[in-house]
């Protein structure tokens, strides 16, 4: 087996494991209880699931239902930015267009968060204070995750520190293509207890997992853990979101649900970058997992040139004429 | 010549692998071209056809499910078991057709190499006839011929052994049972065949042979519902259109009757084969 | 945690209506014979859309004389033009008519779908791109029969009688008339009485096409007008698809004669899910299979075999499912489920419905209001369904599903062929071997593996049993329209 994590450290930082909700309990007594468990779920045909999005894609949502698609929309964005040349500067102006994204519509919804790097999230806080905007920080030696496991924790506890109430973590993705399902598990326990109050993404980058079987094995594992949304992608990793992908997901959390009693968010990130493909997401949860998940709370886009187009389409809407790219700000 | 007496044959049915009489007790008396008696053939009775498309259903399974290899090598071995009975098959003949013994030798040597012909036929069929079929999509399609199922097969009146073989041979190669009515008015050959079949590795059932009447029995097998396809060739004259009106009833395949009975030592192609065989298209996504 | 101002959490699909603008309906049509629209001798017989019972049209009834004329002018064409051109040519015809289905598609869907009551979405999606897919297969084949595998120089039949059914009928109609012209033939083709609109749309593609004269021949009119062509005594090859009921007088009135038949019938096909099957993606094969097209597809999985280990999670998923289907008016690019085709077809629909429920089964549909005018059946399913119940052995041609157990896959396979039809069948299993296993006991012409009601123009299509024989599709399908050695 590859040897990836400082057994040690891994030895010193751990908790006791902590148990699946019921009636899962017993899925993670043993690394081969687990793997059965995980390997047990339906499997997913990849052409049947491509074949069930493309029916959804031709949903055609116009004039009310548009513009309902296109407010909710708004109301779901995580605003990112995740550059190494981020700067105190970048993040307040992000916050502000946050804050009120179209200057010359203050009936425009505000967007749900702004998701920055862990060192920024005290900027984003102080920016944010009072509008009841999310700041939202990615961990865990995002994008790649590969630093060991008490490195990750301390990125997360910087974070919340900083002013964070959203984690973004990575899974360990090299631990789960290698079949070491428990840590994997035990490393999202531990960051989620590392997030006290925050609330916790669990980022699948299902771009480096491939197929949909393993999207659908790592979305119930994430859940499993105690996530309280499941994400895609970092943005950094090619393919990102993609419906199929999202379809997996939405599956999991409505058959998780009904399994639990318990509720986890969706969060597709990277690649949706006009509103005809967040109009095709939103279709896709309203008939996947059902309206209970059409709301900021419990479904996201992480996205940053996204906002721009729904604006431009939301003011087409609105004045009946098409607009352009000078009338919406550049972040 | 000898002074010895002959011991002569009784000539029965070959239903499920067995030589029953007819269960109706009847016999009718079977003369060469010029009159002589040959022998007392069973006639075969609506009973007796009924029992036959019995056998022949229980004896799909088993036989359609052979590996191609297999049946090729066990009709193979009827061919093998033929050429053991050359001599008696060219009497049979001579007698019945009224032959020549050289034109009743070619005769039976043609129905032995028919035999052999379509015995190779059984593992070429899904690679001629069948197929990838290139689908404009994420799908892996492939068309395959199968069986048709029970078949009826009305043997030719005139020719009694090549006649015979040239209809039931591709019905089998193909994996169909067969339910034969034999010619009526020479059918010792085709008894003679029953004794071949008997003693090679044919499953009992896969081949059913009935001598008798086809005006009799013909409406009886056209009628079944079990039976899948019916071969009218030796259909008695002006009795055809009835026989394919029963038969659509329960949709079977019909291959009708030549205007006249065709020189059977003429290459049949696959138009034998096609008419017994369904093509069955399968699909299947390609994803990972 | 306070959250921003939010919409409130309903998505209503707005009305999406496909606009029907582009197409133009005459208030009356004749039939088209030898390259003209002419008056039929007979009354005319009204076309009525079945999502709102508003007259379309009126059309006429083709009588024995119009067929006549009909087979006439096809003798012709075939003696003169169209047996006589050159392959390459008559390929390039076909590639043509392709060409022009396809320029005049969304006018196709929309007259589709207003004469037959299907959803927009499946006439754009799948009737009329198939249809057109199917010209531009055979016309390839035009010039090439001789690798058709059918012996040396197959030569075509005649005049080809072609009667075709409502719930598909421009892609029936494709289906019958480019094998038929690829491989020489000349057509008389008899639409169905409720949906003759696009077949005498597909006439003036003919004519753009600058088609010769009496190649095809359009001959509206119900019952008796198939049967003056199919009874014509100089018609070569009769080609019907249909109920099994209709192909077995077919198959008597063609008995004794030199006509060649091909019968595509019934079927009332298995649809098999296991316990390994990818689950998701079987329940949207289920819904496929049984509310594709209203559920009028002779091909419909409309049994479902479901293992009963799993059968609870597969039903409750199977209804969670169903209850997100959209149903009602079939122009509004939304909608899954459209009007059931005609009154008479609705009420045999309840008829077989109100006796599954008389037997013993457990009738389940969604809550679902239906439009006050036109032909309406919700999709429904029936549980504690047993082989004996005629709601699992009769063809119910309409979105009604039974279902079925099984526990082993034995009697999986027992069950699925206890059935006078055969002519498709779905298996849902993530097993390969078991897909193979399965596939070659079942007694059916199609079988579709985690998939299902997927068609396309290279792949043989047509029965066992009492599903009819022949095939459509394909190097198979030519054998149909062909004389020659090896041609059946």
């Amino acid at each position: 087996m590859t040897h990836l994590l400082d057994p040690q450290a891994a030895a010193a930082d751990a908790a006791p494991r902590r148990e699946p909700p019921p009636p899962f309990g017993d899925a993670t007594r043993s690394e081969a209880a687990f793997r059965a468990f995980l390997h047990g779920l339906p499997g997913v045909d990849q052409v049947g699931a491509e074949a069930r999005v493309g029916v959804l894609g031709t949903r055609s949502i116009k004039t009310t239902a548009k513009a309902w698609a296109i407010d909710t929309a708004i109301s779901m964005v995580d605003l990112t930015t995740l550059e190494g040349a981020d700067t105190p500067g970048k993040v307040r102006s992000l916050a502000a267009k946050a804050r009120q994204p179209d200057p010359t519509d203050p009936s425009t919804p505000r967007v749900a968060a702004v998701c920055v790097y862990g060192d920024l999230a005290g900027v984003a806080r102080e920016a944010l204070t009072g509008t009841g905007i999310h700041v939202a920080a990615v961990a865990t030696a995002f994008p790649s995750g590969r630093a060991s496991r008490a490195v990750k924790l301390a990125d997360v506890r910087d974070a919340v520190a900083n002013g964070a109430d959203e984690i973004d973590m990575v899974i360990d993705r090299g631990a789960f293509l290698a079949g070491r399902y428990l840590d994997v598990f035990d490393e999202i326990v531990a960051v989620k207890e590392a997030c006290g109050e925050a609330h916790l993404k669990v980022i699948l980058e299902t771009g480096e997992l491939v197929t949909l079987d393993n999207v659908r094995r790592a979305s119930w594992l994430a859940m499993l853990a105690g996530g309280d949304f499941i994400k895609t992608s970092t943005g950094k990793v090619s393919p990102a979101a993609t419906l199929p992908v999202c379809l997996v997901m939405m599956e999991a959390v409505r058959d998780f649900r009904a399994a639990t009693g318990r509720q986890v968010g969706v969060k597709p990130a990277g690649g949706i970058r006009t509103t005809k493909d967040a109009v095709k997401h939103l279709v896709l949860v309203n008939e996947v997992a059902g309206p209970d998940w059409l709301s900021p709370d419990w479904f996201r886009f992480g996205a940053s040139s996204l906002l721009n187009d729904l604006l431009l389409q939301r003011q087409k809407l609105r004045t009946g004429h098409y607009s352009g790219p000078d009338h919406v700000s550049v972040d | 010549m000898s002074d010895r007496l002959a011991v002569r044959k009784t000539y029965k049915l070959y239903v499920n692998g067995a030589f029953p009489r007819s269960e109706s007790g009847r016999t009718y008396e079977v003369t060469d071209t010029r009159g002589h008696f040959l022998a007392n053939a069973a006639r075969a009775s609506r009973k007796d056809a009924r029992d036959a498309v019995v056998a022949a259903r229980a004896a799909f399974g088993k036989w359609s499910g052979a590996t191609a290899y297999n049946r090729g090598q066990v009709l193979y071995r009827v061919a093998e078991v033929m050429e053991g009975r050359h001599v008696q098959f060219c009497d049979e003949v001579a007698a019945g057709e009224g032959l020549s013994s050289s034109r009743a030798r070619a005769a039976v040597d043609a129905a032995i190499d028919r035999w052999v012909w379509y015995a190779g036929w059984t593992d070429k069929l899904a690679a001629v006839l069948g197929g990838a079929n290139p689908i404009a999509g994420p799908y892996f399609g492939f068309s395959t011929p199968e069986p048709t199922g029970v078949v009826a097969v009305l043997a030719p009146q005139r020719s009694s052994l090549l006649g015979l073989v040239s209809v039931l041979a591709p019905v089998l190669a193909c994996g169909n049972t067969a339910v034969v009515v034999t010619s009526g008015a020479r059918p010792l050959p085709a008894v003679t065949l029953g004794e071949v079949l008997a003693t090679s590795d044919v499953p009992g059932g896969v081949v059913n042979l009935l001598t008798g009447d086809a005006a009799e029995l013909g409406p009886w097998l056209a009628e079944h519902d079990d039976v899948d396809a019916i071969d009218l060739t030796g259909a008695p004259a002006g009795r055809a259109m009835e026989l394919e009106r029963l038969a659509a009833g329960s949709i079977k395949r019909v291959v009708r009757p030549p205007s006249e009975e065709p020189d059977w030592t003429a290459d049949p192609g696959t138009s034998r084969l096609t008419p017994f065989l369904e093509t069955k298209s399968v699909w299947h996504p390609i994803g990972l | 945690m306070t959250a921003p101002a939010q919409p409130s959490p309903a998505f209503e699909y707005a009305p999406a209506p496909e606009s029907r603008s582009i197409v133009d309906i005459a208030p009356s049509y004749g039939l088209f014979v030898d390259g003209e629209f002419v008056d039929g001798t007979g009354e005319a017989m009204k076309t009525v859309n079945p999502a709102t019972e508003e007259v379309l049209s009126e059309v006429a009834v083709g009588t024995e004389a119009d067929v006549d004329r009909a087979v006439k002018a096809a003798r012709r064409a075939f003696t003169r033009t169209w047996g006589p051109m050159r392959p390459a040519d008559r390929g390039k015809y076909l590639f043509r008519i392709a060409r022009l289905l396809q320029e005049r598609a969304r006018e196709f869907a929309v007259l589709e779908t207003l004469d037959n009551g299907k959803p927009i979405r499946e006439s754009r999606d799948v009737d009329v791109p198939l249809a057109a897919a199917h010209f531009l297969y055979h016309a390839g084949w035009a010039d090439k029969l001789d690798w058709a595998g059918l012996g040396p120089g197959p030569r075509p039949l005649g005049v080809a009688g072609q009667v075709i059914p409502w719930n598909f009928p421009l892609l029936m109609l494709a289906w019958k008339i480019a094998p038929a012209l690829a491989t020489g033939n000349t057509v008389v083709l008899k639409p169905a009485e409720t949906t003759p609109l696009t077949a005498l749309l597909f006439a003036e593609v003919c004519r753009q096409a600058d088609l010769p004269a009496g190649v095809v021949n359009v001959v509206t009119g119900a019952g008796e007008t198939g049967r003056a062509v199919v009874e014509h005594a100089d018609v070569d090859k009769v080609a019907f698809t249909g109920s099994t009921e209709v192909g077995r007088s077919i198959a008597r009135a063609v008995a004794g004669t030199r006509k060649k038949l091909t019968l595509e019938l019934g079927g009332k096909a298995a649809n098999i899910v296991f316990d390994d099957a990818p689950v998701d993606q079987a329940v949207e094969g289920i819904v496929q299979g049984i509310f594709f097209n209203q559920g009028h597809v002779c091909c419909a999985g409309s049994r479902l075999l479901v293992q009963e280990n799993v059968h609870d999670e597969v039903i409750a998923r199977l209804q969670r499912r169903i209850g997100t289907l959209r149903l009602g008016d079939p122009l509004d690019k939304n909608t899954d489920i459209g009007a059931i085709n005609s009154a008479e077809q609705l009420a045999r629909i309840r008829e077989l419905s109100e006796i599954g429920e008389a037997e013993g089964a457990q009738r389940w549909q969604p809550a679902c209001a239906l439009p006050d005018r036109g032909f309406w059946f919700p999709p429904t399913v029936f549980t504690e369904v047993s082989p004996a119940h005629r709601i699992a052995r009769d063809e119910v041609f309409g979105p009604v599903l039974s279902v079925l157990t099984f526990r082993t896959p034995d009697e999986a396979v027992a069950k699925a062929n206890n059935t006078t039809y055969g002519l498709s069948a779905g298996i849902w299993t993530e097993k390969g071997s078991r897909i193979l296993a399965i596939t070659d006991r079942l007694r059916a012409g199609v079988v579709w593996a985690n998939t299902f009601n997927k068609f396309d123009p290279t792949s043989p299509f047509g029965g066992y049993k009492q599903s009819g024989y022949g095939r459509e599709g394909g190097r198979q399908g030519l054998a149909a329209y062909l004389t020659g050695a090896d041609s059946k």
